[in-house]
């Protein structure tokens, strides 16, 4: 890593879409290697300022990467710094895990687009140590939401970038797939020194994972730390606009509904 | 699972369709309503080649027929249905549309419109050498994508729907257009249905090397902007994520897929229906990716109006039938019976 050594560093970030700041001066600096949780109500603008920082949409401030604006960058440049997996993202009908895989590399294809030779060989074993080799020759939407979650994380590392963005990656998952889906993440963090930002709707297991959380409500940050500072009864009661108990155990935070009242408890 | 894997199939698919592009073109040399044996035609082919003397045997009259006849008009129906099948690739890529054609954003109109005023103004100039029609088609068409572009895609918000849109739009206006001026014309109704239905029959040499250029360029073009038409597959935003600049990409592949339409309709007429099953054709048997979409349809789409125009000599010979009711009529029932097909395959 170059620059600053700080990979990604935005500063008064705003996004205005249809009218609307739908993020309002975001400022933020994410360390190699951590894993930034953002989290907040919905409407919030979460997913936009993912988009922002993935250089989708247009915005004011500044957006640094390895010390440099991201719109001053070429796209395919960009492509090389930072990785994104959408919430729900378009699959074309017919595609093969394999084929889908392969367009992660498209920034690294050269003037004529041909892929380098070893990049038919990279797909393989990026899929495989996601354990999704066996999803290479099959329809990418006849996938369990599990394996195809595999298959979009496989997408994302063989771009071969510092910077993963995820947008709430467990989202249509299971307990038991959710909890799957973040140790590989956190794994491959670990392996590739992976710097990860991404949204997460479960706050329990926003708790768990990120080193860091950040609260967003109405395009602002309105907490930035550690779980046990950011997901205070307060604070959720104040930006969710809910009555909850915060549990502190041993395994870390959960957050339990409150009833406003129970007329026959059982 | 579908039968066998694709890694082996592919080779099997460049070989065959090569081979049927070979076949088809040799059927159509030989086939017609003057006999001409086929040993003959096949030694006057090879003494054609540079550096080969071979005397093939044909009377002067066969070899005319062979050279300044068929032969030309082969090319030309190999150049015009590669060109529309490739088109059609580019366009329901480009669109993520696959009932795209070539003609989505108005090239038929346009050079419908173009051809009719040039037949119309014709009628005062007798047989000149230069015919104005090809030219006047293929500006009507260039110039039908262009306010096509200009109304739909002028602004920043524009999508792929308001593009189709305008494209529909510019489409009826410019055949309202047409269909007025043919009718206040009646004496070159006739010529003008001809026209619209597509036609190979007066190809000569000249016209292959009208729209060759065309050809190569745009073809080439979209070749080279195949994994870019994979990747807009996946969307706007998650192709800007992997470094493709959308609108960009976009306008480049429609502006060559348009020049090269424009091109091969200016001279063969609106041969409808290849731009579609094609592609889609190409697409059931080797899967999604434009890696193997783009060259495939240049082959099976030259193979494609090769044969049909082939058919479109000989059924009612002496006759000719217009090519464009041939490759619907022949065309529809095979591409259903290669998607009742692939259906039962996969499931």
């Amino acid at each position: 890593m170059t620059g600053s050594g700080i990979p990604l560093r935005a500063t008064d970030v705003a996004v205005r879409l249809g009218g609307r700041m739908v993020v309002d001066g975001v400022s933020l600096a994410v360390e190699p290697g951590e894993w930034i949780g953002i989290i907040g109500p919905n409407g919030a603008g979460k997913s936009t300022l993912l988009k922002a920082l993935a250089g989708v949409v247009r915005h004011t401030g500044t957006i640094e990467m390895n010390g440099r604006e991201i719109h001053e960058m070429r796209g395919r440049d960009r492509a090389r710094l930072v990785a994104m997996v959408a919430q729900n993202p378009m699959i074309p009908e017919g595609i093969t895990g394999r084929d889908y895989v392969q367009l992660g590399r498209t920034p690294h294809l050269d003037r004529l687009q041909r892929a380098a030779p070893g990049d038919a060989r990279r797909v393989i074993d990026t899929m495989r140590s996601l354990d999704a080799l066996e999803f290479a020759d099959r329809r990418v939407e006849t996938l369990s939401g599990g394996e195809r979650q595999r298959v979009l994380l496989s997408r994302a590392l063989v771009q071969d970038t510092a910077v993963l963005l995820l947008d709430e990656p467990t989202s249509a998952l299971d307990v038991g797939h959710q909890q799957e889906v973040m140790e590989l993440i956190d794994r491959l963090r670990r392996e590739r020194r992976l710097t990860i930002i991404s949204t997460l709707h479960d706050l329990t297991l926003a708790s768990r994972y990120p080193d860091r959380l950040v609260m967003l409500v109405e395009g602002r940050i309105v907490a930035d730390g550690p779980a046990f500072e950011v997901l205070t009864e307060d604070h959720l009661a104040r930006f969710y606009g809910a009555n909850v108990t915060v549990l502190c155990t041993s395994d870390g935070l959960a957050i339990l509904p409150r009833r406003p009242f129970q007329e026959n408890p059982r | 699972m579908r039968s066998a894997p694709l890694a082996r199939r592919l080779p099997l698919a460049y070989a065959g369709a090569t081979g049927v592009v070979a076949l088809t073109m040799l059927v159509a040399l030989v086939v017609g309503p003057v006999h001409i044996p086929v040993s003959g035609a096949m030694r006057d082919l090879v003494d054609h080649l540079p550096g080969v003397d071979l005397h093939s045997g044909l009377a002067q009259s066969d070899q005319a027929i062979l050279w300044q006849f068929r032969a030309p008009r082969i090319v030309l129906g190999a150049l015009v249905g590669g060109m529309l099948a490739v088109a059609g690739s580019a366009y329901q890529g480009a669109f993520r549309n696959p009932l795209a054609d070539p003609y989505l954003l108005g090239v038929a109109g346009g050079a419908g419109l173009g051809a009719t005023l040039a037949i119309v103004a014709r009628t005062t100039v007798s047989h000149s050498i230069f015919s104005p029609v090809p030219l006047a088609a293929f500006a009507g068409a260039l110039g039908a994508v262009v306010i096509t572009y200009l109304v739909g895609g002028a602004g920043r918000a524009a999508t792929t729907t308001t593009l189709v849109l305008a494209g529909v739009a510019v489409s009826s206006f410019v055949t309202a257009v047409q269909t007025y001026i043919q009718q206040r014309n009646s004496d070159v109704l006739r010529e003008v249905y001809t026209w619209i239905l597509g036609r190979l029959i007066a190809a000569r040499w000249s016209d292959v090397g009208l729209v060759i250029p065309y050809v190569v360029v745009a073809s080439g073009v979209i070749m080279a902007m195949r994994r870019t038409l994979d990747v807009l597959a996946v969307g706007d935003e998650e192709a800007t994520t992997l470094g493709i600049r959308v609108g960009r990409a976009r306008l480049i592949i429609v502006i060559a897929a348009s020049l090269g339409t424009a091109a091969v309709v200016a001279v063969s007429g609106l041969i409808a229906f290849v731009g579609i099953i094609v592609p889609h054709g190409v697409r059931l048997v080797v899967g999604t990716s434009y890696r193997r979409i783009v060259p495939l349809s240049m082959l099976v789409g030259a193979a494609f109006l090769v044969a049909t125009d082939l058919l479109a000599r000989t059924v009612a010979s002496p006759a000719e039938v217009p090519i464009g009711v041939i490759t619907a009529f022949f065309g529809a029932p095979f591409f259903v019976l290669l998607l009742r097909g692939s259906r039962r395959a996969r499931s």
